[in-house]
């Protein structure tokens, strides 16, 4: 008895370990076909319009929400030592360093990933890609690769989207609505806010959550089992494992970036 | 004829008549010469877990035959023709195709035989987000330099073949299911490949587009001269139109001849196959203890 249990421990160790190796060599194949983008970059545009100007409304209006909601939490908190004057430069640098980059991922994760996760899924079910397959055509290369880095280049895009927007949000109920003066709210976020330190490592962070979201969402409809309740499964996992890895991440960057 | 000294690209489409002359001939020939031979299996073995899917078979399939591979459902047939093409690993044994043993081949050897390869699958395959007139035209765009012209001029050739020139700006899911499966066909035949792969084509359709299906399988491999291989369950359509049959059941080819010979078959196995006996040497019941035993057994729903 104790016995079955460790080997079935032992079993769904190794299926975990296969998977992330089936995982690697799907990344490494999809990065060897970047020249197909360069000869055909039709399709990498279309893919940035899919992911990222698609995804733009979601992200925009979540973006509004969390900034203002930055401004009226950051105003009461910094009104009890009478550093209400410096509510710009905690919104921008919250949004700038944190929330951008990793909301935006997990709004990305759930709007465009799981649309990523569900049609390659279907390609399989359908047997298109195997369609591709007979016709000579890579499909990893014609189908994932301009997929893979449409997302990874449409990440940092939308998260400077979400943090500008955010920082507007906060301006309006900051300045607007608990009256924190106007020119103090930008001058000290103007001075405070450092572009290497702050705004780069923002864009490095939303370029890797670029990568992971992707990534993820490509690998678990390329490896779905081709059925309704296949597709279906990778698409929940799509969003659960991408969400669980970003914030992981997230944690690994932010102790690399501003841990000293 | 010799077929074996035929180059493949530079075939031309020869006369209906001709071609009945040696499908005749070939069926009177007892053994295939080397040269006759497109498709060479020999020794495959494919298991599919602890299933033995295919247990040490031999077969040939000859140029410009309309070769069926016939069996109940789960007997392996589409699995064949995805060892054919190379998209699965025997575990043992070699697949040869034109002289070329399929799994020895790198990825660029690979894809340069399947482009003289068209397969029509079950589903059709055709991609969703692409009109009828871009998927026949995808093979072409990929593989081709061919200016818009000619290409448009050659898509709606094959369009013409199959009946859908009307239907070029439709999408598949505008399509019936047998108007897909002809799109599909007229795709498969873009490059003008040397062989046309058919897996379950007439599976859900009505007896119009099957007679279709039927008609067009038959005159495409004879006008074109193509290598066709069918897998099917439909004893009637298939053994009107094939040269050749293979019936597989149980891991193993349990009987091969033209459909005439088939048909005077006397073994239990091809008896029940061809005449659709629901019980025989494959049983009508999954394997399980007798009912009894089994209403006496405690268990929950």
């Amino acid at each position: 008895m104790r016995f079955e249990s460790l080997a079935r421990l032992g079993r769904v160790g190794l299926g975990a370990l296969e998977r992330l190796g089936r995982g690697h060599l799907l990344l490494v194949g999809i990065v060897l076909g970047v020249g197909e983008i360069l000869r055909r970059p039709g399709l990498l545009w279309a893919q940035i319009f899919n992911i990222g100007v698609l995804s733009l409304l979601i992200v925009g209006v979540s973006g509004l929400f969390v900034g203002m909601v930055l401004g009226l939490q950051g105003y009461y908190v910094l009104a009890q030592f009478g550093a209400e004057q410096s509510l710009g430069v905690m919104v921008a640098t919250s949004l700038v360093r944190e929330l951008g980059p990793v909301v935006t991922a997990l709004l990305v994760a759930g709007r465009a990933g799981s649309a990523l996760t569900a049609e390659i899924g279907l390609m399989k079910a359908t047997e298109q890609l195997s369609g591709l397959e007979m016709m000579a055509v890579d499909p990893i290369r014609r189908i994932l690769t301009p997929r893979f880095f449409g997302g990874v280049l449409a990440m940092p895009l939308l998260a400077a989207i979400f943090s500008a927007v955010g920082v507007i949000g906060g301006y309006f109920v900051g300045v607007g609505l608990l009256g924190v003066d106007d020119g103090a709210f930008w001058s000290q976020m103007q001075s405070k806010v450092d572009f290497e330190e702050d705004v780069v490592n923002g864009m490095i962070k939303s370029l890797v959550f670029g990568v992971v979201v992707t990534w993820i969402a490509l690998f678990q409809g390329y490896d779905s089992v081709p059925t309704a309740e296949g597709v279906s499964r990778a698409t929940t996992r799509s969003v659960v494992h991408a969400a669980l890895v970003v914030l992981g991440v997230d944690f690994v960057l932010t102790a690399l970036m501003f841990g000293d | 004829m010799d077929y074996g000294n035929t180059d493949p690209l530079s075939r031309q489409p020869l006369a209906v008549d001709a071609r009945s002359a040696d499908r005749a001939c070939m069926r009177e020939q007892p053994f295939a010469t080397a040269s006759d031979v497109l498709v060479s299996i020999r020794g495959l073995s494919f298991r599919r877990g602890d299933r033995l899917i295919f247990d040490n078979i031999d077969l040939d399939i000859r140029r410009g035959s309309v070769t069926a591979v016939m069996g109940p459902s789960g007997s392996g047939k589409t699995t064949l023709l995805k060892l054919i093409t190379g998209q699965l690993h025997p575990d043992a044994g070699r697949i040869e195709v034109d002289g070329e043993d399929v799994h020895r081949l790198d990825k660029a050897g690979l894809y340069r035989l399947r482009r003289r390869m068209g397969m029509l699958f079950q589903s059709g395959a055709l991609l969703t987000d692409l009109t009828v007139f871009e998927n026949v035209a995808y093979p072409l765009r990929e593989h081709t330099d061919l200016s818009p012209s000619l290409l448009r001029k050659l898509v709606l050739l094959k369009l013409e073949a199959v009946g859908l020139r009307g239907a070029r700006d439709l999408l598949p899911n505008e399509l019936s299911g047998g108007m897909a499966r002809r799109v599909a066909l007229a795709r498969a035949i873009a490059l003008d490949p040397l062989m046309l792969l058919y897996d379950e084509p007439f599976t859900g359709q009505d007896p119009i587009a099957m007679g279709m299906l039927v008609a067009l399988i038959r005159q495409l491999n004879d006008a074109a001269g193509l290598t066709s291989i069918l897998v099917s369950h439909d004893v009637r359509e298939t053994a009107s139109i094939a040269d050749d049959l293979y019936v597989i059941a149980e891991g193993q080819i349990i009987a091969h001849g033209t459909p005439a010979e088939l048909a005077a078959d006397p073994s239990a196995w091809v008896r029940q196959f061809m005449d659709g006996l629901p019980d025989g040497p494959m049983h009508f019941h999954y394997p399980a203890p007798s009912l009894e035993e089994d209403f006496r057994t405690r268990g929950t729903v």
